[in-house]
């Protein structure tokens, strides 16, 4: 086989020049004259009865076009469960839960308009946590539970706070701890947070006079919306139309459907005008859904040689008031609950469970940064109690192709190879100098490794579609469902299909703007499926692409098909290069010199939907619901000062197995992002609550973020075994780099404070206390 | 000083260009300069002062337009990101990956742009100070200090 010319190139983004001369427009950025604007009133209380909303001086207040509020819209939306009214009836569940909806002429007249509305609530008792939930005498937040749809797949427990819960049973749990030397058992947690993309959402919807409903939205998921809000206003799936733009970062949290129920409600309310709907940030932060918080607690053994024997599991998703995608990874946690280590007996039972927080939405990493979090404490635990060192412990585990996962799936010879991974860290850190040392100045430098893996928690006929158009001049056009947030996606497609063309990826022109009504219907820009799947679709695509070509040239060139290839824009007989057709020629039909013309456009099309999947069993979680496992390892160096807990980070690195790079640059530049949100993740980011379940940082003033300057020396390195049935041999590696930082950073510091540290955020305040308790 | 009551008509200095337009007192720079100039590079990232993405200069100096009125912009020179073309910055940004969704680029590359030149060589100490202002949740910010750099050593070629 050739070198290939354009892949494991760093081409430069397609989107790039635009983006620096800002220039590229996002939704926001978008407005027209005969729009209206729609503005929120929202809840102060985390749980209260709505006893009474008065609208009336509001709705005289000056451009006001409409007030909805809970009441005046029955149904509820929800996209595994069921749950969740556009705007809070009767009762609200979380703070800053919007309780009404003001259509103005402009922003200032909708936002003027809220405090005219008055509202009556009376408070009700907050749950806090999931234990508090969980508690026999816990008040229920959805008494109602019982008559809420769901997906099958999704268990809600009603009469309880359970949103979900899915089990895995394993080999023998107690013959497991039997043969156990050493077992230690521990709890671990962190409070609820947000994505804080930098681009708030947004979403716009008008009705046409034909019925048609027209969406702009910032989501990554346009297929989904058009879905869920057919099924749930009982419109014609065909009649809806989600156009999205390219978005400034989601993250996970433009996945599901959020301001577009309330928005074709607002829209519908005025007769179909279109109507547009910005979120504040504060909104953005607490209205809109953030990520899960986490209770865990881990009963974990290993045999006198280091092998983990058994683990007995229980994770608690905080899932705030609704479920959303919660429900979903509560269950992704379950099928991979044990990290990438071959444990023969497991025993988990993951729980989504309803709190007073603010709700939750998939949010990068879908359930493994929060399970790998707990895990990589307790096997950090483990193994120090063991008395091994914590790299070596984890390549004793480290899973592999024939060893199973959790859901006694066999893990097939796609598998990763996480030992070289592991190797990468050592070295990248020095493994072997120490892992920790006491500075002259009292300051404690110490390093950390972690392993992480994921795989896709998505529909077992999750999907994607390509379809290829040409223009004169023989370059192609790529049309799919993906979005553009950031990850350098079409970049990289575009680099896939240079490479089957043989052309230029300069060649190739992508389309920012995605349109349900154009584009090939694809499941979500989400699980960092898009590269692997729409990849898969766009080497069919360009298949079909080149046959059709082939065809045209045949007749030309007067020569059988096979004998015809196609590279270097050119399309001509693989032994004679000489006698051939440039692409421009033949892509859009030939034409003889007399006027003759035969064959006409190419259209290259190409699908594909994930393979052999199926949904887990209930009782045991045995099943196949993994398309692919991307796993590695990662590490930290901080220097803490033990005196008052204040802390660096020095370094931090990656080495993940990623099947092959596409484009490097892109491919690094996502796992260090990923890196450093996992950092912001452990080190502060965190909602803060008071007694009241009211969050007291909903603003980016006080909801801290990693800042410039604050960022670690970064490295990583990439390790290609490759994923065979990938494009190219790839697979996904957007989310992955989060995935270990936390348990990174806990088990660093927990390292040179010589306490272990099992909460996050690891603030200074706790750390500084940790140490103290541990002084007593 | 010039006290406005109602809708008023001011001009002024956009990237070199002097535009009349109608105004509130109370209209922000920043949505001015989107909604009533159509200059959409700046950002609403927060409108409170805490992100940066919404970064104009005005004679110069970097401002969060969300915290500046467009009446106090009257009299002064306005550069947004569309009056910056092919700087250095925007080379670097591009070549040393300082951005991925972008929403928060115009912010950046404005504000470092003004920093590189008021401080064409100083390293690190006045970088953090000056750009710790602006957020990017993307990139973990190893690109665009390095995109900093890069633009510094672009620059030093130049002169
Ligand atoms: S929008 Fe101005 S600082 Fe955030
Ligand atoms: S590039 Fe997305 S926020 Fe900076």
């Amino acid at each position: 086989m050739e070198e290939p010319k354009h892949i494991g190139i760093s081409f430069p983004r397609k989107d790039g020049e635009d983006k620096v001369r800002g220039i590229l427009r996002y939704l926001g950025d978008k407005q027209s004259p005969q729009m209206l604007h729609a503005a929120l009133k929202t809840s102060p209380h985390a749980h209260a009865l709505i006893s009474k909303i008065d609208t009336a001086e509001a709705l005289k207040a000056l451009g006001v076009r409409a007030i909805l509020t809970g009441e005046d819209i029955p149904g509820n939306i929800g996209i595994y469960i069921g749950d969740k009214p556009p705007l809070a009836r009767h009762k609200v569940r979380h703070y800053g839960e919007p309780v009404a909806a003001v259509v103005a002429d402009s922003e200032e007249e909708a936002y003027a308009a809220l405090p005219l509305i008055k509202v009556e609530y009376e408070s009700l008792p907050v749950i806090h946590s999931p234990s508090e939930a969980l508690a026999e005498d816990a008040p229920l937040l959805h008494e109602e539970m019982k008559t809420y749809t769901h997906i099958p797949a999704v268990i809600p427990e009603p009469g309880s706070n359970v949103a979900n819960r899915t089990r895995i049973r394993k080999g023998d749990i107690e013959s497991g701890f039997k043969a156990c030397n050493t077992v230690v058992e521990e709890s671990f947690s962190f409070p609820p947070g947000d994505h804080v993309a930098m681009e708030p959402r947004a979403s716009t919807a008008e009705i046409l006079d034909d019925g048609q409903v027209i969406i702009h939205s910032t989501t990554q998921a346009p297929f989904v919306v058009r879905n869920l809000l057919s099924i749930s206003y009982n419109l014609p799936v065909g009649k809806i139309t989600v156009i999205t733009f390219p978005l400034g970062g989601g993250f996970g949290g433009k996945a599901g459907i959020q301001l577009e129920a309330l928005v074709y409600l607002l829209s519908k309310a005025v007769g179909g005008r279109l109507v547009r709907l910005v979120n504040s940030r504060e909104n953005d932060l607490v209205s809109s859904p953030g990520r899960t918080g986490l209770e865990a607690r881990i009963r974990l053994g290993c045999s006198k040689e280091g092998r983990l024997e058994a683990a007995e599991i229980n994770y608690y998703f905080d899932s705030g008031a609704y479920a959303d995608y919660a429900v979903n990874i509560s269950r992704a946690a379950a099928i991979a609950c044990t990290g990438p280590y071959a444990v023969p007996n497991v025993w988990c039972d993951s729980l989504c469970v309803y709190t007073n927080h603010p709700f939750a939405t998939a949010y990068r990493g879908f359930g493994h940064i929060e399970l790998a979090f707990a895990m990589e404490r307790a096997i950090d635990l483990l193994a120090e109690q063991a008395g091994f060192d914590l790299l070596e412990f984890r390549m004793i585990n480290a899973i592999r192709k024939g060893d199973t996962s959790p859901t006694q799936s066999t893990m097939d010879s796609n598998t990763g190879d996480l030992k070289m991974c592991l190797e990468n860290v050592s070295e990248m850190l020095e493994w072997e100098k120490g892992t920790r040392e006491e500075m002259p100045d009292g300051k404690v430098r110490a390093k950390s490794v972690t392993c992480f893996w994921k795989a896709p928690a998505m529909p077992t006929n999750a999907d994607g579609g390509v379809i290829l158009t040409f223009n004169e001049d023989g370059t192609v056009n790529l049309h799919c469902g993906a979005i553009e947030i950031g990850q350098g996606l079409k970049t990289a497609l575009a680099q896939v299909l240079a490479e089957k063309l043989g052309i230029n990826p300069g060649q190739v022109h992508v389309v920012d703007e995605v349109n349900t009504r154009i584009a090939p219907h694809d499941w979500a820009t989400a699980a960092s499926r898009s590269l692997f799947m729409i990849g898969r679709a766009l080497v069919e695509a360009a298949d079909d692409a080149i046959r059709q070509l082939k065809q045209t040239a045949a007749i030309v060139l007067r020569c059988p098909t096979e004998d015809l290839k196609v590279s270097e824009g050119r399309v001509f007989l693989a032994d004679e290069p000489d006698i051939g057709l440039p692409l421009a020629d033949v892509a859009l039909g030939y034409r003889y010199p007399e006027g003759n013309a035969v064959q006409g456009q190419v259209i290259g099309s190409g699908r594909y939907i994930s393979r052999r999947l199926t949904e887990i069993d209930p009782e045991t979680g045995k099943g196949r619901p993994a398309l692919e496992w991307t796993m590695g390892a990662q590490g930290v160096e901080v220097e803490l000062d033990p005196s008052d807990g204040s802390y660096r980070v020095l370094k931090a690195v990656c080495s993940m197995d990623v099947g092959k790079v596409i484009n490097p640059f892109l491919a690094r530049s996502q796992v260090v992002g990923g890196m450093s949100m996992g950092l912001g993740f452990a080190g502060w980011e965190s909602f803060i609550f008071n007694k009241q379940g009211r969050v007291i940082n909903d603003t980016l003033r006080n909801y801290n973020i990693l800042r410039y300057g604050e960022e670690p020396e970064y490295e990583v390195k990439f390790v290609e075994t490759p994923q065979r049935d990938g494009p190219y041999g790839a697979r996904g590696l957007g989310e992955q780099g989060i995935l270990g930082m936390p348990g990174a950073l806990a088990g660093a510091l927990s390292g040179a404070l010589g306490r272990p540290l099992n909460r996050l955020p690891l603030t200074p305040q706790t750390i500084w206390e940790t140490g103290k308790e541990g002084a007593k | 000083m010039k006290a406005y009551r109602d809708i008023a008509t001011i001009t002024l200095d956009i990237n070199g260009e002097e535009r009349r337009v109608v105004v509130r007192p109370a209209d922000t720079l920043l949505r001015v300069l989107r909604e009533k100039v159509g200059l959409t590079g700046a950002k609403p990232g927060c409108e409170n002062g805490d992100c940066g993405a919404c970064t104009v200069l005005l004679d110069g100096l970097p401002v969060k337009s969300c915290l500046k009125l467009a009446l106090e912009a009257v009299g002064k020179k306005i550069i947004t990101i569309e009056g910056l073309k092919d700087t250095a910055i925007q080379k670097a940004f591009m070549e040393e990956g300082g951005f991925q969704c972008g929403y928060c680029t115009s912010g950046f590359l404005v504000n470092a742009y003004a920093l590189l030149e008021k401080h064409p060589s100083s390293k690190s100490g006045a970088d953090r100070e000056w750009l710790e202002s602006n957020l990017c949740r993307c990139t973990g910010y190893e690109g665009i200090s390095r995109a900093i750099d890069k633009a510094r050593d672009i620059i030093k070629e130049y002169k």
